[in-house]
């Protein structure tokens, strides 16, 4: 077993190309799942006994929520290969995550208070699954605060890494908030080991969304590394061979 | 260059003692945020009413929110004067290691801070309509919750050395990692006021204190060293 194709991922102009070659795939296959999802879930699948067409919502509300747990943690595991191996290309990728969770955590936050309004007839409770996730905002927030308020980007990279990894302690309080508290949120319909709490026709639209969320997820991020590697790479001849041809 | 002592923990112990006697040379640091504490408090009868019953009400999240705020300021210059004068970096060359020279630090700054709010806070309970009796209960909460954040903030304190305008960014970084130890720290307040047995909350709490003590000066060493390249 060789560790090259690792070593590779520690060049910029390697993950320049590869960035570029991958992101088109990426993008196209998110996309037709996305819509295909889309239909799916919102015209196809029956409406709820409960809540009526309300609860469509998911479809676009439990993909922006989960990932939003997964590109922080996403984050973290980057920002520690970039600390422990001192890969360049890491913290990059890290900085990158950062903007992308935070719009997620976003999302999730207004269509779950758009859900609430007619479900809980409020569109904001202090509920720990909410607060937790809007400490996950915060988190995201203070983090790109952290890596803005540097001059020297090295300094920023390995500091703004220390803060994402012990942020990470966020991770499961907001993933098990509605299992550990009385909460008004309702628990998770998915499940990898037991049985899910959701009727097929249901649960095919919301797994191919958040399927379709997470490829969006990394086309997106490709198209941002590739951003901040120039960015970071700016100086060097590559750069200037890649964008002249 | 002497040999510096052989033990972590008795290194830890001269950092601490150092700094008990700098901070005692002068004292007048140390009251800054204990009257920020103070008038916190008093800013909530003024503001939402002097009538007891009420503040009674909201007397555990009053002492709580005031007495992170005061903890928060006080953690901007738990590491600032030693970074400027050059101290930081003679730690992190002495050989000893920075993770328990850091502990001490932060112990250090938790004698000085966390213990004199501690004393603090029954008092200003009492103002607040609390009841005497639950005055060893208000103490050791904000005693053990004091500790956790002590060392949760000795993070974010190495994390913006050297930033210009840290001390908001400070706020930003801490609070909320610090949100769990205001939840079970403020509840356990609630039940000692009410007269109920407050244990439940107080042993997460010092769960807390115990994970915080332990893995935090890891980070915040290498927090240090990173601001010291």
């Amino acid at each position: 077993m060789t560790w090259t194709w690792f070593h590779r991922l520690g060049s910029p102009p390697y993950v320049y190309r590869l960035a570029g070659r991958l992101t088109p795939w990426f993008g196209w296959v998110a996309a037709v799942l996305l819509l295909g999802a889309l239909y799916d879930g919102l015209v196809i699948a029956p409406p709820d006994y409960q809540q009526g067409d309300g609860f469509r919502i998911i479809y676009v509300h439990v993909p922006a929520a989960s990932l939003s747990l997964m590109i922080y943690t996403s984050m973290a595991v980057a920002a520690a290969v970039g600390l422990i191996w001192r890969i360049k290309v890491a913290h990059a990728a890290a900085a990158s995550c950062a903007p992308i969770g935070a719009s997620f955590t976003v999302v999730a936050l207004i269509t779950g208070s758009l859900w609430g309004k007619p479900m809980w007839g409020t569109y904001w409770v202090w509920d720990p699954r909410l607060t937790s996730e809007l400490l996950l905002l915060f988190l995201y927030l203070g983090y790109m605060g952290l890596r803005s308020s540097f001059d020297d980007l090295q300094r920023a990279d390995r500091a703004s890494a220390v803060l994402a990894i012990v942020g990470v302690v966020n991770v499961p309080i907001v993933k098990y908030s509605v299992v550990w508290w009385n909460s008004l949120h309702q628990g998770s319909s998915l499940s990898l080991t037991g049985k899910d709490t959701i009727a097929t026709p249901m649960l095919v639209p919301l797994l191919v969304s958040i399927l379709g969320f997470t490829l969006f997820f990394a086309a997106i991020l490709l198209m941002r590394l590739r951003a901040e590697v120039l960015r970071r790479e700016r100086a060097a001849s590559w750069v200037r061979e890649a964008l002249s041809s | 260059m002497s040999q510096g002592p052989s033990s972590p923990l008795t290194a830890a112990r001269l950092v601490i003692a150092r700094d008990l006697l700098l901070a005692f040379r002068r004292p007048e640091q140390l009251l800054q945020p204990l009257a920020f504490f103070v008038m916190v408090t008093t800013l909530f009868p003024l503001s939402v009413s002097p009538e007891l019953a009420q503040l009674r009400a909201i007397a555990p999240g009053v002492l709580w929110v005031a007495a992170l705020l005061a903890a928060l300021l006080a953690l901007d210059f738990l590491f600032r004067d030693d970074a400027q004068d050059g101290t930081l970096e003679q730690y992190a060359l002495s050989g000893q290691s920075l993770t328990w020279l850091l502990l001490g630090k932060t112990a250090a700054h938790w004698l000085l801070t966390g213990v004199p709010l501690s004393l603090m806070a029954p008092l200003m309970g009492y103002t607040l309509g609390v009841p005497a009796s639950a005055g060893a209960g208000i103490m050791l909460t904000v005693a053990l919750g004091s500790l956790a954040l002590s060392f949760i903030g000795s993070i974010g304190a190495a994390l913006t050395l050297g930033v210009r305008r840290g001390g908001v960014l400070l706020s930003i970084l801490i609070l909320p990692l610090a949100v769990p130890i205001l939840i079970f720290g403020s509840r356990a307040t609630q039940l000692a006021i009410g007269g109920e047995p407050y244990t439940a909350p107080m042993e997460l709490l010092g769960a807390i204190v115990v994970l915080s003590f332990t893995l935090a000066p890891l980070a915040a060493a290498a927090a240090v060293r990173i601001s010291l390249e």
